[in-house]
């Protein structure tokens, strides 16, 4: 679903952004004196070296005429208009509006937020009906338009790294891309050698400020990576599998070896759930306020973390669960299994949503992306598929990998990153919406140890990649949204803010059974009890108040209305209702047939009969 | 005048005599009887002679007090009227007098007034009452419908409704009261009194001042006049022509039209004779609509009218003619002008059939004198035929369908030398696949031509099959036809791994899959999927005879169709990256170890089994009604028969199509989630007669999560607003722009007429 950007929300300047020389605007009041300098002046100098685009940061001026607009409105029409009346609206000061109507607002973009499904067909409606109709499209198309013209405030557009002709982006090393960028993006590229406490994973938090980082020996820590300024560390003295935020960037979980731990940013631990035993991997679902916790023992289970209480726990009946992602879009969990499925989760339901056979061996990785369109998956036979999440679950594009990804996840724009052994692929899409194209890796990385953990950090074009050598910062130009939502999640929110902002949305919060594989459906009018309740109203009622009124013949003058004549006429109609319905199931009958004789094609055998 | 007079003189002197007498008979009178009488006559006449003199001669009639004796049977007496019948009264004229006649009107009138109905029933009388003022009251209240409706419809209502009128001051009195006190205010004061603009009395410049008295009123007048007489003139115009064109009389019509001709060539032919360039532009125009009809061709008979005039030709002689008529006009309007050549027009010809024409064609027309269709059109068709002798088989075998296709594999079968010939053989494939790839995009045409060698290939082996088992000939012959469906319709090279995936039930391990296997990781272009099917050929005749087998076969099959058909194509891996190409050794060797690992473990059986399982357990169930032992023998270990357990066996309705029914590697659960569905709503609010109209309402978001701030407040808008402290009092027409008074009522009945039937109208007549 996409959310309107807004616009006048406090977003504060980034500190560590340089304040890149803008155009300056030209105002409609100033003479027309220098457009062409202002046009003429470029962005910032095209790399020098190795000739090639570096945008890791979100650039603002390298792209600011690849964007058409497409008015609405014609432009040979306002000329035609001013000319009527020749004075438009000449203001007091005699000044004419150089832009004149309304603004233009870009097409695809309108279409992006409309959101009403004109693909079902709707039954022909009363005028009644269709005035309240007429006016729910003329809302639409009006918010959809304030939304596309509200969008001019993103003033962040997303970067690229784009290779001279011939040139393999994979083959630029992360050294160069640090050299080519500011001191402030250049910092965001560190290693953080942490080679006593063995691999580690790795999370950020949700606006990506915080990063918390466990190793499997113990090791337990968190800090905000921007600043490098350190929370907390201390080590559990157990076995750390997992570990997560929670809402925000103060509650930390960590799965450790028998139970499940909560700790605060002081370090200090403030729950132990026992009921959530050996868990191997956790997922927090920040709308609903749920931990998802996958156990060795098959169970997965929902902790609600705004009221401690476990919504569910469900037997898997798969084994050993440690494959687990969340789909951002739906709230849905995905398992992946050892038998090549994964399984789709929810906490209304006792059974999985859905099960895709997606590989031959067992899975070792699932993916989301943050549409909620594209699943990738890898598994033991060295494939990496791509998914089609839209109701099909078929798969777009596979690859088979040398080694196998053991680690993926996605970006917030779609860049699908694979960990396989010491080495991290990542693979970007050609166009803004489509999947990842597998042709070719956008970047490669090689890492001191194999990889044990991926995350790409929201709103930062950085991926943190957790190793058996400790942590690696990876810059991956293009990765993340440009622009934040600065009361969803604000990277610079001061403490208040973060308070207000918890209260916020635990007012907000979904409840847990609402969650399904179409989040949409609850916009739907539940038809199955619609129909109960209408079955039962005619049946305390004795008849149907809507069904249609048997005609009834009206009276004739001049001894025309005889009873004989009255009830020949309402014969003569009963039968002409009768042989339409007879009509319309004889037709039925025959595109049965024909749907049934199409299929089999080729003369039936005589060996047919013997098929059941 | 004066002989009555005179009688009338004669008559009074004669009364006077009397009068004086009348004291000198008075004393005899009463002495003698006869005179008693003769006196008493005189009396009579006397007062008779007053009364005449009163002017109305009114006539005491006589009154009868005692029965006559002298009634006779022979004269009439005036004996009990106490005079005597004169001549002169029988010849009085009939006169009425004034007062008679008033009477005899309102006589007139009692006889012509029939008798008074009886007053109608109380209730009668009352329902009609009720009637007439329900009648009244819609009347009068059907004015507030529209803006009843309008409110409704209003996305905002605020009450109260009346408005509080902004004060509005004439700016002159603003102004006047107002005086510059700053500098800047002077200054520009003194500014605009420079320039003349009204400053104190700003309404209007003395510019515009001028322009309004620019005009005169007996000009505006004039001007006025004539602006109406125009009006008027256009308006009688239109009225003639819409009579004239409501004439149906197509005698009318033709007349009017020949002499509409006449007077248009007259016109014309003066014109000429007076001011021959306005003639010859005239001229031009005629030939101008002659080239757009040219264009157009709207005098043929493609139009509507020509249409139908042409159905009704052959019964109608005046239809014919019509079009007749027009098809001459077509003619008329259509012909070339002579003024070029009619060669020029033959070499124009064949200019445009050289363009259409290869060159070779065109020589052999140079050589021949003249331009002869018929010539043409046999040497286009040679041009056709060659091409068809370029490929002699292929032109029957795009048009047959699978079954065409299957015999021609039968064919090969058969005919195992000629097929051989790979050439042929690799022609027609390639020609049917390009035919059966309209749709997709194109491959390229090396991947085609490998497929069809591989095609061939198959065919090759599977004939040496068919040659141990000819008993099975047809049926193979046409799975192959499918399996050949398949490939041609995919040339995607990766997909081939979902395939592979399916159809691992059937495989068996043999050597040459695993070199399959190891090819498949090498070159991830090259499909060895038609290898594969080769295999599956071969195991087809040991699965035969086991009936359930095949059936799941034939579902695989299915299967591997939707998944290849579905998958979209996917470009190769060119470079491995620098890792991998360490790797690359050791890669191959471990793939061949997974590859063996993975063999035992039947992944696709088990969710083959598990989906169906799914299936059979989401389907509705039978209910059975068999009661054992009714209407049979009882007993131990009894059995109702089949026919009752059919009888009595009420079939579950067939639920909607699954989800996953044609997706072979997903099953969905389609249990309802019920707690999801209590936040949905299940109930259709008032106008909305499907759910998926009040759907269609409620999809757009109105929080403010998915909105802009201003959007989210017009969402959200109250629908009432109220001002606190304020009284809502009714509507009243006022506020809503009608007068109260009765001309708007009236001009509610004008406008619904209908409202009164016909009988209330009777009924309103009656009561008045």
């Amino acid at each position: 679903m996409e959310r309107a950007p807004k616009p006048g929300r406090d977003v504060p300047p980034k500190k560590d952004k340089p304040q890149a020389k803008r155009k300056k605007p030209r105002r409609y009041w100033e003479e027309d004196t220098a457009p062409t300098t202002a046009r003429a002046s470029p962005g910032p100098p095209r790399n020098k070296k190795r000739n090639q685009e570096l945008r890791p940061q979100r650039p603002k001026t390298t792209h600011n005429l690849k964007k058409s607009r497409i008015s609405k409105k014609p432009q040979v029409p306002k000329k035609l208009r001013k000319r009527k009346n020749p004075e438009p609206q000449r203001s007091l000061s005699g000044a004419q509006d150089p832009f004149p109507g309304p603004a233009p607002v870009p097409v695809e973009v309108v279409q992006k937020f409309c959101r009403i499904d004109k693909s079902k067909k709707l039954p022909h409606s009363k005028s009644k009906t269709r005035n309240r109709l007429q006016v729910a499209e003329a809302e639409e198309k009006e918010t959809s338009v304030k939304a596309a013209l509200s969008e001019l405030l993103l003033a962040e557009e997303p970067g690229f790294l784009e290779g001279e002709d011939g040139e393999d982006t994979a083959k630029i090393l992360q050294a160069d891309i640090v050299e080519a960028v500011d001191i402030a993006s250049a910092a965001k590229h560190f290693d953080l050698n942490l080679r006593q406490f063995g691999p580690y994973r790795l999370n950020y938090s949700r606006t990506g400020r915080h990063l918390a980082f466990g190793g499997r020996r113990g090791h337990v820590a968190a800090l905000d990576w921007v600043t490098k300024r350190l929370m907390c560390e201390i080590n559990v003295m157990e076995a750390v599998r997992d570990i997560r935020f929670l809402h925000s960037e103060p509650l930390l979980a960590v799965a450790q070896n028998r139970w499940l731990h909560i700790y605060d940013n002081q370090g200090i631990e403030l729950h132990c759930i026992r009921r959530c035993d050996r868990v191997t991997r956790l997922e927090f679902l920040p709308f609903h306020f749920l931990l998802a916790t996958a156990s060795e023992t098959g169970f997965l289970t929902y902790l609600d973390v705004s009221v401690g209480k476990i919504v569910a726990a469900l037997n898997a009946r798969a084994g050993r669960l440690d494959v687990m992602t969340q789909n951002p879009y739906n709230a849905v969990i995905h398992l992946g299994h050892s038998n090549g499925t994964v399984s789709l989760w929810s906490p209304a339901m006792k059974e999985p949503l859905a099960k895709i056979l997606c590989h031959r061996g067992g899975v070792r990785a699932v993916a989301v992306d943050s549409t909620g369109t594209y699943m990738a998956t890898s598994g033991l036979d060295h494939q990496l598929k791509i998914f089609d999440l839209r109701g099909t679950f078929q798969p777009m594009s596979a690859r088979t990998l040398p080694q196998g990804a053991g680690h993926l996840a996605f970006s917030q724009r779609g860049l699908l990153v694979a960990g396989m052994g010491d080495v991290v692929n990542i693979w970007a899409g050609q166009g803004k919406a489509g999947p990842p194209s597998l042709a070719q890796p956008y970047l490669t990385h090689r890492l001191s140890g194999p990889v044990h953990g991926l995350q790409f950090c929201p709103f930062e074009d950085v991926l943190g990649v957790g190793h058996s050598g400790g942590i690696t910062s990876m810059l991956v130009p293009g990765a993340a949204e440009p622009n934040f939502d600065g009361l969803e999640s604000n990277p610079y929110r001061s403490r208040k803010q973060r308070q207000e902002w918890e209260v916020k949305a635990l007012l907000e919060k979904v409840p847990a059974e609402l969650i399904c594989l179409d989040p949409r459906a609850l916009a739907e009018v539940d038809v199955i009890s619609l129909e109960q309740e209408k079955k039962e109203r005619i049946e305390r009622l004795g008849y149907d108040p809507e069904a249609k009124t048997p005609f009834q013949p009206k009276p004739k003058q001049k001894g025309r209305s005889s009873t004989a004549s009255r009830v020949k006429r309402k014969r003569k109609v009963m039968d002409e209702e009768h042989r339409d319905k007879v009509r319309q199931s004889l037709e039925q009958q025959q595109q049965h047939k024909q749907k049934k004789a199409k299929p089999s094609g080729a003369w039936p055998s005589a060996l047919d009969r013997f098929v059941r | 005048m004066s002989a009555n007079r005179a009688a009338e003189s004669l008559l009074a002197l004669s009364q006077w005599e009397e009068l004086v007498d009348l004291p000198k008979d008075c004393p005899l009178s009463a002495s003698e009887d006869e005179g008693d009488s003769d006196g008493e006559r005189k009396h009579q006449k006397l007062l008779e002679a007053i009364s005449s003199l009163g002017g109305k001669n009114r006539r005491k009639l006589a009154e009868r007090s005692e029965a006559s004796l002298k009634v006779s049977e022979f004269n009439v007496s005036s004996e009990g009227s106490g005079e005597k019948l004169v001549l002169a009264d029988l010849l009085e004229p009939g006169k009425t007098s004034s007062s008679l006649a008033t009477v005899k009107k309102q006589l007139n009138r009692v006889k012509s007034k029939k008798t008074v109905e009886l007053p109608l029933n109380k209730e009668e009388v009352e329902r009609i009452h009720r009637e007439v003022a329900f009648n009244k009251t819609s009347q009068v209240l059907s004015k507030w419908d529209p803006i009843v409706l309008k409110n409704r419809q209003a996305e905002q209502l605020v009450f109260p409704l009346e408005k509080e009128q902004p004060a509005f001051a004439p700016i002159e009195h603003v102004l006047s009261g107002w005086k510059a006190r700053t500098p800047l205010e002077q200054e520009i004061f003194n500014l605009l009194q420079k320039n003349k603009q009204p400053v104190t009395d700003p309404l209007l410049t003395p510019v515009e001042k001028a322009s309004l008295k620019a005009m005169s009123l007996e000009e505006a007048q004039m001007r006025r006049a004539e602006l109406q007489r125009a009006r008027a003139l256009q308006s009688y115009y239109e009225a003639r022509a819409r009579r004239e064109k409501r004439i149906k009389s197509k005698k009318y019509h033709r007349v009017m039209k020949k002499a509409k001709a006449k007077q248009a060539l007259k016109e014309f032919e003066q014109l000429q004779k007076v001011n021959p360039t306005t003639a010859l532009e005239e001229l031009e125009k005629i030939e101008k609509a002659r080239m757009m009809e040219r264009m157009s061709l709207k005098h043929q008979n493609s139009g509507k009218w020509a249409k139908s005039k042409a159905i009704m030709a052959k019964y109608d002689l005046e239809a014919r003619q019509a079009i007749q008529e027009q098809l001459a006009k077509n003619k008329e309007l259509t012909q070339k002008l002579q003024v070029a050549s009619e060669s020029e027009e033959e070499e124009g010809g064949t200019e445009v059939e050289e363009l259409l024409f290869p060159d070779a064609v065109n020589e052999a027309q140079v050589n021949a004198d003249g331009p002869n269709p018929w010539m043409l059109r046999s040497c286009t068709s040679d041009a056709k035929e060659a091409e068809i002798q370029e490929d002699p088989e292929q032109l029957p075998e795009p048009l047959a369908h699978n079954v065409s296709e299957s015999e021609g594999d039968e064919r090969p079968v058969a005919e195992e030398e000629i097929l051989l010939t790979e050439f042929e053989e690799t022609q027609s494939l390639r020609k049917r696949s390009e035919l059966n790839q309209d749709a997709e995009s194109v491959g390229s045409q090396e991947t085609k031509d490998s497929i069809s060698q591989e095609v061939l290939f198959e065919l090759r082996t599977l004939s040496q099959k068919l040659k141990e088992n000819r008993q099975s000939r047809k049926q193979k012959a046409s799975s192959v036809g499918t399996v050949l469906q398949v490939q041609r319709e995919e040339p995607a090279p990766e997909e081939e791994e979902e395939p592979l995936l399916l159809q691992r039930p059937e495989r068996v391990q043999t050597l040459e899959e695993l070199e399959e296997l190891e090819k498949e990781g090498c070159f991830q272009n090259e499909l060895p999927r038609p290898m594969l099917e080769g295999h599956q050929l071969k195991k087809n005749p040991n699965n035969q005879t086991n009936a359930p087998k095949k059936k799941k076969k034939e579902k695989m099959i299915d299967l591997q169709n939707l998944l290849t058909t579905k998958s979209p194509s996917v470009k190769s891996l060119a470079v491995p990256t620098t890792i991998e190409e360490l790797e690359d050794e050791a890669e191959r060797d471990q793939k061949q170890m997974i590859k063996e690992a993975f063999a035992g473990d039947d992944v696709i059986r088990d969710f083959l089994k598990e989906k169906r399982e799914a299936v059979e357990a989401s389907k509705p169930q039978d209910v059975d009604l068999t009661l054992p032992g009714w209407g049979e023998w009882g007993g131990v270990g009894l059995k109702p028969s089949a026919k009752k357990r059919r009888r009595f066996l009420v079939k579950a309705p067939e639920g909607p199509p699954r989800k996953d029914k044609n997706l072979p590697n997903v099953i969905i659960n389609e249990k309802r989630n019920i707690h999801a569905a209590a936040h949905q709503v299940r109930v259709l609010p008032y106008p909305f007669t499907h759910h998926r109209q009040f759907e269609r309402t409620i999809q757009t978001p109105i929080g403010s999560t998915w909105n802009t701030q201003r959007a989210f407040q017009k969402l959200t808008t109250p629908k009432i607003v109220t001002k606190a402290g304020h009284i809502i009092k009714p509507i009243k027409a006022e506020d809503v722009g009608y007068r109260s008074s009765s001309r708007s009522d009236l001009s509610v009945v004008q406008r619904n007429p209908k409202r009164l039937s016909a009988r209330h109208k009777k009924q309103l007549k009656k009561t008045l």
